[in-house]
C-alpha cells in the first residue's frame, strides 16, 4: 500500500494545470479528493508520474440554482452538496443519493468531478447525472467543450474525456415531479450491489414522463430509455412497472463479484427498481 | 481524616473490585497518544518489505534480486538461500509443524513470503519489491480439503520420505500426503451405537468459513541488535512476549538474557498476534546482518492474506435423542483445512484445540470427536480469533446442532436445551469429551433471557409473520436467534497445557512503595482489554490502595514476571489471579508489620478494606499505607525490609463462562437484507471486576460476531487467489451495522479462582456468532430450512430463500 514515486503539482490556475496536462498527456492526472485515485495509486494499479492537485484552482467548486438550471462545480465535495438548502429543493435527488455515498468522511472530500470523471462503475454519480440528462462542461488546451452525461461513459474507466481535459463542471435542468435513489448495499461506505435513480412525472394520473439509470450493473451507467418509456402514458400500475423491470433487465449486463453471482444482482435490481418507482411515483 | 469515613466510604475510595472504573488508557488512546510498534523511530532504522508469490501453488525457479539491489537505498534482499546457511529459512510453528520463512523452492499460498527487502525507506523497500523477478513454474491448486485428500498432488514434499512413505507428523500417523493428523476424543464404538439405536437422530454439516482476526493494528515488529554488547531488543505486536523471547532464543542460539522482547501498545490482537512470523524471524536477521534495526510492519492486504487466518472448520454431526427430547449421545466428524502450514496456535496436547467442549452446555453422556487436519493452498495460521482455542467452533457446532434436533423432534429450541441442560447440582461436571466444568447455573441464566425477551410473545409474532408472509401480506420474515453457550477459557493447567512445551502458567510481581503506592508487573499483555484498569481494581480489593495508586505494566520481558500472555481469556483467569495470590502475600506481610506497630499479637489483627485493625478494637488500627512506610523505614525484628511479592500461578481447572443469548431479526426475503431488531445478551463471567469494562467487551465481541456471521470471510477462487483482501470486501462493522444491544449477567463464581472471576472478552464472540446464525436459520425453518452455511450475506440468503421457493 505504498505507492510509486510521483511528482506533485499544485497550480494556481487552470492554465497551470493544464500545461501539466499538456506536458505529460497521460503521465498526469489531476487529483480532486483524492478518494478514488490515491487508493488505486497505493494498490500500484494506477501509475501516476505526475500528479496535479485541482484544490488551489479558483472557481471549480460551488453549487448555483439559476432559472431552473443547476450548475454544480467539479470540486464541490458530496458533503457540500448535502448541505445545500437551494440544491436540495431544486433537485432534492442529489441530496438524497449523495447522503448514500460512502460515509461522512469520504464525503467530506469526494467531489463530484471526481466521482463522473473517475469512471468507475460502482460510483453513484454517474448513473444519477445520466437520470438527470446532465452536461458535463470540460476544459483542454483547445477550449471549453460540453458532452451528455449520457454520451460519456464508454466503458469501465474509460470516458470520453481526453487526458488533457479537465472537467469543470456538471449542469442540469432542475427536475420536476417525483424522484428517488435506491441502493443496496451491503455495509456503510460500500459500492452498490444494485442502485437505481428514478424521475417521474406526473400528468393527472398518468406518467408524463420517467427517466430511469442504474448503477453498478454494467460496466458503464445504464440508462434505460426503454425502462423509462415504459411507464410513460402509463397509471405506474403493476404490469407497467413489470414492464420497465424488464426493459430494464434487458439494459443491464451485471458481472459476478463478492457482491453476489449474477442472477441475484439481476434479482436486487428488480427489487430495487420497483422500489424506486414505487417512492418516485408516490412522490410525484 | 480517615477516621470520619465510613466503611462503605473507605471501600469505594479504593476503585476496588466492581466498580465502573474508567479505564486508565483511554486518556492516551483517545488522544492519539499511544505508542504502537509503527510509532517506534530508532536512530539508523532501516525498513523491510516482502516479495510476496501471486501464485498459490508454484514452483521458484529463479529469483533474480539484480535490479532491487541496484536501486539506491536498498541494502539488502534475503532469499531463502541466504537464510539456509542459518538455518533459518524455515522455523518452527506452533503447532509442532515446520513454515518457510522464505519461500524454499517453492511456494503453498497466494501472498506466501518469497524474498524480504531491506532498504533505508519504506518507499523505497516498496519500490525495490517490484523489481525483484521471481519466475515461477505454476502447479495445480488445491483449495478444498476434500478434493486435497484425494488429490495426487503432494503439497508438502517436505513431508513426504524418498521412498514415498508418510512420517509421522507431531500429532501421530498421517494418513495421506495432504493430512496432517487425525484427533480423537471419546468413545467412538458407544457413541455410534446409541447413534444407530436411538429413536431420534438429527445430522447434518456445519461449516464454519474461513475468516480473520482482522486487528486494527496490523503485525509489526522492529528488530533491533546492539552488536557492542550482543543484545537483542524486538518490539513487536505480541500477544505473548515472554513466549517470543524464548522461541527466538531457541531458534537463533542467542542466548534468553541477551533477549529482550517489549510488546508496546498494541491495537487488538483476538488471536492474529499469538503467533510467529517470517516477519519477525526476517527482520532479526536484517539486524543482526546490518547492525542497525529493521522495523517491518504488514500493510493490510497481507494481514488478511497472509498472518493467520481463523476456522475454515467443516464439521459433520450426528445427535441422538429420545423421542422427548433427551440427548443421547453426540458424534462429530471435523475436516479442519489449516493451508499450507499447520501454524494453529494451540496448546500442544490439542491439535484441534479445545474442540472437545462441542458438548456445549447439555448433559450428554456419551460422544465421540474426531478431527482430520488437513493440508490446502491458502494461508497457515488457524488462530483463536476472539475465543479459546476452536471454543467459537465447537459453540456454533453444538449450537446449530441443537436447533437441527430440535426441527428433527418437531419441538421449541429453548425447550430442548432448558431439558438437556447441565444441572446446578451436577457441578463440578465431567463432560463426556473429559472436561470438569467448574460451576455453572443454566436454568437460572436461561429463565431470565427468555423472561427478559418475552420469547414466547416473539414466537406468536413469528407465527403471526409467517402467516402475514404466506398470504402476500409481507415480504419480510422475522428470525428469533436463540444461543447458550459454555466456553473453557483460563488455558491453562501446566500438567495439560504447554505452547511449544512452555507450561501455561501466568505471574504477577508486585512491589508496594514506602508511600503506598504500588507497581504491579504481569506476564500478560492487553491489546485493548484494561488491564492496567482491571488488574489495579483486583489489587485495591486485595491490598487496600486505591486503584489510581497501583501502576500496572506489562509486555517488557525485562522486567515483567514470565507468563504466556494474553489470549485464550486467559488474563483474568491465571494472570488474575496470579495478582491475586501475590496481593494475598503482601497482605500476610502487612499483617505482621501491623500487628508489630499495634503492639498484639499477628492473629490479633484483621484486614479491613484498607487496613488491619485490632480485633474488637476497630479503633486501633494501622492503614495500609502507614504499613508500607514502616516495611521500609522502621526496623523490625524478624521481618525483612521492603514489601514486595510474586506469584507464578499454575490453575487447578479452567474456567467456564457461560451465557444466553437472543437475537431477533427481521429479513427482506428479496434483496437478503437483515436487520436486527433486538440482541440480548446475558452473560456469567463469575465475579465482575470491572461491569464498565465487561460491558465494552460484550459490545465488541458481539460486533466481531455479527461480522463474522453475517458476511467477514476470506474466500478464494478456485486458482487461490484470495477475493477478500481489502477492507471494501472484508466485512468490518461500523456503527451503522451495529445493533443496539442489550446487556445483562447472572453471577456464579468459579470455585477454584482465588476471586471466583472466569474471563469474559472472548464470550460474546463465542456465543454472538450462533446466536446470529440461528436467527437467519431459524427465519426460514417453517419454510423447510434445516441448515444454511454462514457467512449470511445479502447474496447467500437471497439464495436460500431462492432456493426454498420463496421468490415465487
Ligand atoms: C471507503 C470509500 C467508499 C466509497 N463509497 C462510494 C460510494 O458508495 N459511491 C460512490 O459513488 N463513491 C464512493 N467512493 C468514492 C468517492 O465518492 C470518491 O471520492 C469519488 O469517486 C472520487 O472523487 P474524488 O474527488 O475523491 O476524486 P479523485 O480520487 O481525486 O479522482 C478520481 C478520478 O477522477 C479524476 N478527476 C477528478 N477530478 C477531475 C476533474 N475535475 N476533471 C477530470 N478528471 C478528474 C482523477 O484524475 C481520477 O482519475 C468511496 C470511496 C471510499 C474511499
Amino acid at each position: 500500500m505504498i505507492p510509486a514515486a510521483f511528482e506533485y503539482h499544485r497550480p494556481k490556475d487552470m492554465a497551470g494545470v493544464l500545461a501539466v496536462l499538456v506536458e505529460h498527456g497521460d503521465e498526469a492526472r489531476v487529483l480532486a479528493g483524492g478518494h478514488s485515485l490515491i487508493p488505486m495509486m497505493k494498490l500500484r494499479m494506477a501509475d501516476v508520474p505526475h500528479l496535479i492537485d485541482l484544490q488551489d484552482v479558483d472557481g471549480l467548486s460551488g453549487i448555483t440554482v439559476d432559472g431552473g438550471r443547476v450548475r454544480i462545480g467539479a470540486m464541490t465535495t458530496q458533503s457540500d452538496i448535502i448541505g445545500h438548502a437551494a440544491l436540495a429543493e431544486a433537485a432534492p435527488i442529489m441530496r438524497e443519493a449523495s447522503l448514500q455515498i460512502a460515509d461522512p468522511q469520504v464525503r467530506y472530500m469526494g467531489t463530484v468531478g471526481g466521482n463522473v470523471a473517475n469512471g468507475d462503475p460502482g460510483n453513484d454519480m454517474p448513473g444519477l447525472m445520466q437520470c438527470l440528462d446532465a452536461t458535463f462542461i470540460l476544459v483542454g488546451p483547445d477550449g471549453e467543450r460540453e458532452v451528455q452525461a449520457r454520451d460519456f461513459y464508454e466503458a469501465a474507466y474509460m470516458t470520453d474525456r481526453e487526458d488533457d481535459e479537465v472537467l469543470l463542471a456538471v449542469a442540469f435542468d432542475a427536475p420536476s415531479g417525483g424522484y428517488a435513489y435506491e441502493k443496496q448495499k451491503r455495509k456503510i461506505g460500500d459500492y452498490a450491489t444494485a442502485a437505481a435513480a428514478v424521475l417521474l412525472e406526473k400528468n393527472g394520473d398518468t406518467c408524463s414522463a420517467a427517466s430511469i439509470a442504474m448503477t453498478n450493473l454494467s460496466d458503464t451507467p445504464v440508462w434505460s430509455e426503454a425502462a423509462g418509456n415504459a411507464l410513460v402514458g402509463t397509471s405506474v400500475d403493476a404490469a407497467a412497472i413489470d414492464a420497465a423491470v424488464a426493459a430494464m433487465l434487458g439494459d443491464i449486463d451485471p458481472t459476478q463479484d463478492n457482491r453476489g453471482p449474477i442472477e441475484f444482482k439481476r434479482h436486487a435490481a428488480a427489487m430495487i427498481l420497483r422500489r424506486a418507482i414505487a417512492r418516485a411515483w408516490d412522490r410525484a | 481524616m480517615n477516621k470520619e469515613l465510613s466503611r462503605e466510604e473507605r471501600a469505594d475510595a479504593l476503585s476496588g473490585m466492581g466498580c465502573k472504573r474508567k479505564r486508565v488508557e483511554d486518556a492516551r488512546f483517545t488522544q492519539g497518544k499511544g505508542n504502537y510498534v509503527d510509532d517506534i523511530k530508532l536512530p539508523g532504522m532501516l525498513f523491510g518489505d516482502f516479495v510476496r508469490s501471486p501464485y498459490a501453488h508454484a514452483r521458484i525457479k529463479s529469483i533474480n534480486t539484480d535490479a532491487a539491489m541496484a536501486l539506491d537505498g536498498v541494502v539488502a534482499v534475503l532469499t531463502a538461500a541466504d537464510l539456509a546457511p542459518l538455518g533459518l529459512h524455515w522455523m518452527p510453528t506452533l503447532a509442532g509443524d515446520k513454515q518457510m520463512v522464505l519461500a524454499d523452492g517453492k511456494v503453498l499460498f497466494q501472498g506466501q513470503e518469497v524474498a524480504y527487502v531491506v532498504a533505508k525507506d519504506r518507499y523505497i523497500a516498496a519500490d525495490a519489491v517490484e523489481l525483484v523477478e521471481v519466475e515461477y513454474e505454476e502447479l495445480d491448486v488445491i483449495v478444498d480439503p476434500f478434493a486435497s485428500l484425494e488429490s495426487d498432488v503432494v503439497l508438502r514434499e517436505d513431508l513426504v520420505a524418498e521412498d514415498g512413505s508418510l512420517p509421522d507428523g507431531a500429532h501421530g500417523p498421517r494418513k495421506h500426503h495432504n493430512h496432517i493428523f487425525t484427533w480423537e476424543v471419546g468413545d467412538k464404538e458407544t457413541t455410534e451405537q446409541v447413534i444407530g439405536d436411538a429413536e431420534v437422530v438429527a445430522e447434518d454439516m456445519f461449516y464454519y468459513h474461513r475468516t480473520h482476526p482482522c486487528p486494527l493494528e496490523t503485525c509489526g515488529c522492529v528488530a533491533s541488535m546492539d552488536k557492542v554488547n550482543g543484545k537483542l531488543t524486538l518490539y513487536g505486536t505480541f500477544q505473548a512476549p515472554h513466549a517470543i523471547r524464548t522461541v527466538v532464543s531457541l531458534i537463533s542460539g542467542i542466548e534468553e538474557h541477551n533477549i529482550r522482547v517489549i510488546s508496546p501498545d498494541i491495537g487488538g490482537g483476538f488471536g492474529n498476534k499469538v503467533g510467529a512470523y517470517p516477519g519477525y524471524v526476517c527482520s532479526v536477521v536484517a539486524s543482526i546482518v546490518t547492525g542497525v534495526p529493521v522495523k517491518w510492519v504488514e500493510d493490510r492486504m497481507e494481514n488478511l492474506m497472509t498472518t493467520a487466518f481463523a476456522r475454515d472448520y467443516w464439521m459433520k454431526g450426528k445427535i441422538a435423542a429420545t423421542k422427548e427430547g433427551k440427548i443421547t449421545g453426540l458424534w462429530c466428524h471435523t475436516t479442519a483445512d489449516h493451508g499450507g502450514f499447520d501454524a494453529c496456535a494451540d496448546p500442544t496436547k490439542f491439535p484441534a484445540g479445545f474442540m472437545n467442549i462441542c458438548t456445549g452446555s447439555y448433559d450428554i453422556p456419551v460422544a465421540y470427536l474426531a478431527v482430520d487436519g488437513v493440508y490446502t493452498n491458502k494461508a497457515p495460521g488457524g488462530v483463536s480469533y476472539r475465543c479459546s482455542f476452536r471454543v467459537t467452533e465447537a459453540v456454533y457446532f453444538i449450537e446449530r446442532m441443537i436447533e437441527v434436533l430440535a426441527i428433527e423432534l418437531n419441538m421449541d429450541p429453548a425447550e430442548l436445551r432448558r431439558i438437556n441442560f447441565i444441572k446446578k447440582e451436577q457441578f463440578p461436571y465431567k463432560s463426556a469429551l473429559g472436561w470438569e466444568y467448574d460451576s455453572g447455573d443454566y436454568h437460572t441464566a436461561w429463565d431470565k433471557a427468555l423472561e427478559a425477551v418475552d420469547y414466547k410473545g416473539l414466537r406468536a409474532e413469528q407465527a403471526q409473520r409467517v402467516e402475514d408472509f404466506k398470504a402476500g401480506k409481507t415480504r419480510s420474515l422475522m428470525g428469533i436467534g436463540l444461543t447458550f453457550f459454555t466456553e473453557i477459557v483460563g488455558a491453562g493447567p501446566v500438567k495439560n497445557c504447554d505452547i511449544l512445551g512452555l507450561g501455561m502458567f501466568d505471574s504477577c510481581e508486585i512491589r508496594i512503595h514506602p508511600t503506598g503506592s504500588a507497581i504491579a508487573r504481569l506476564g500478560t499483555i492487553s491489546q485493548g482489554q484494561g488491564h492496567a484498569t482491571t488488574f489495579a481494581q483486583i489489587l485495591a480489593t486485595e491490598i487496600g490502595l486505591p486503584a489510581d495508586s497501583i501502576t500496572i505494566e506489562e509486555g517488557d520481558t525485562d522486567t515483567a514476571p514470565y507468563g504466556l500472555g494474553t489470549y485464550g481469556s486467559r488474563s483474568t483467569p491465571v494472570a488474575g489471579a496470579a495478582t491475586a495470590m501475590a496481593g494475598r502475600k503482601i497482605r500476610a506481610k502487612a499483617q505482621m508489620i501491623a500487628a508489630y506497630l499495634l503492639e498484639v499479637h499477628d492473629d490479633d489483627v484483621e484486614f479491613d478494606v484498607d487496613r488491619f485493625v485490632v480485633k474488637g478494637a476497630p479503633e486501633k488500627f494501622k492503614t495500609m499505607k502507614e504499613i508500607a512506610f514502616a516495611a521500609y523505614n522502621q526496623a523490625i525484628p524478624g521481618i525483612e525490609p521492603g514489601l514486595e511479592a510474586v506469584s507464578y500461578y499454575d490453575p487447578p481447572n479452567m474456567t467456564y463462562p457461560f451465557g444466553a443469548y437472543v437475537c431477533v431479526m427481521d429479513i427482506d426475503v428479496d434483496t437478503g437484507v437483515t436487520d436486527i431488531r433486538r440482541f440480548y445478551a446475558l452473560d456469567d463471567c463469575g465475579t465482575r471486576i470491572n461491569p464498565m469494562i465487561i460491558e465494552g467487551q460484550i459490545h465488541g465481541g458481539l460486533t466481531e460476531a455479527l461480522a463474522v456471521a453475517l458476511g467477514q470471510e476470506i474466500a478464494y477462487d478456485d486458482m487461490g487467489n484470495v477475493k477478500t483482501g481489502t477492507l471494501m470486501d472484508f466485512f468490518l462493522p461500523t456503527a451503522w451495522e451495529v445493533p443496539n444491544y442489550e446487556t445483562d449477567h447472572t453471577v456464579t463464581p468459579s470455585p477454584h479462582h482465588p476471586i471466583g472471576a472466569k474471563g469474559v472478552g472472548e464470550s460474546p464472540h463465542v456465543g454472538g456468532v450462533p446466536c446470529f446464525s440461528n436467527a437467519v436459520n431459524d427465519a426460514f425453518k417453517a419454510f423447510g430450512l434445516r441448515h444454511t452455511h454462514m457467512p449470511h450475506d445479502h447474496w447467500r440468503i437471497w439464495q436460500t430463500a431462492n432456493k426454498l421457493g420463496l421468490h415465487g
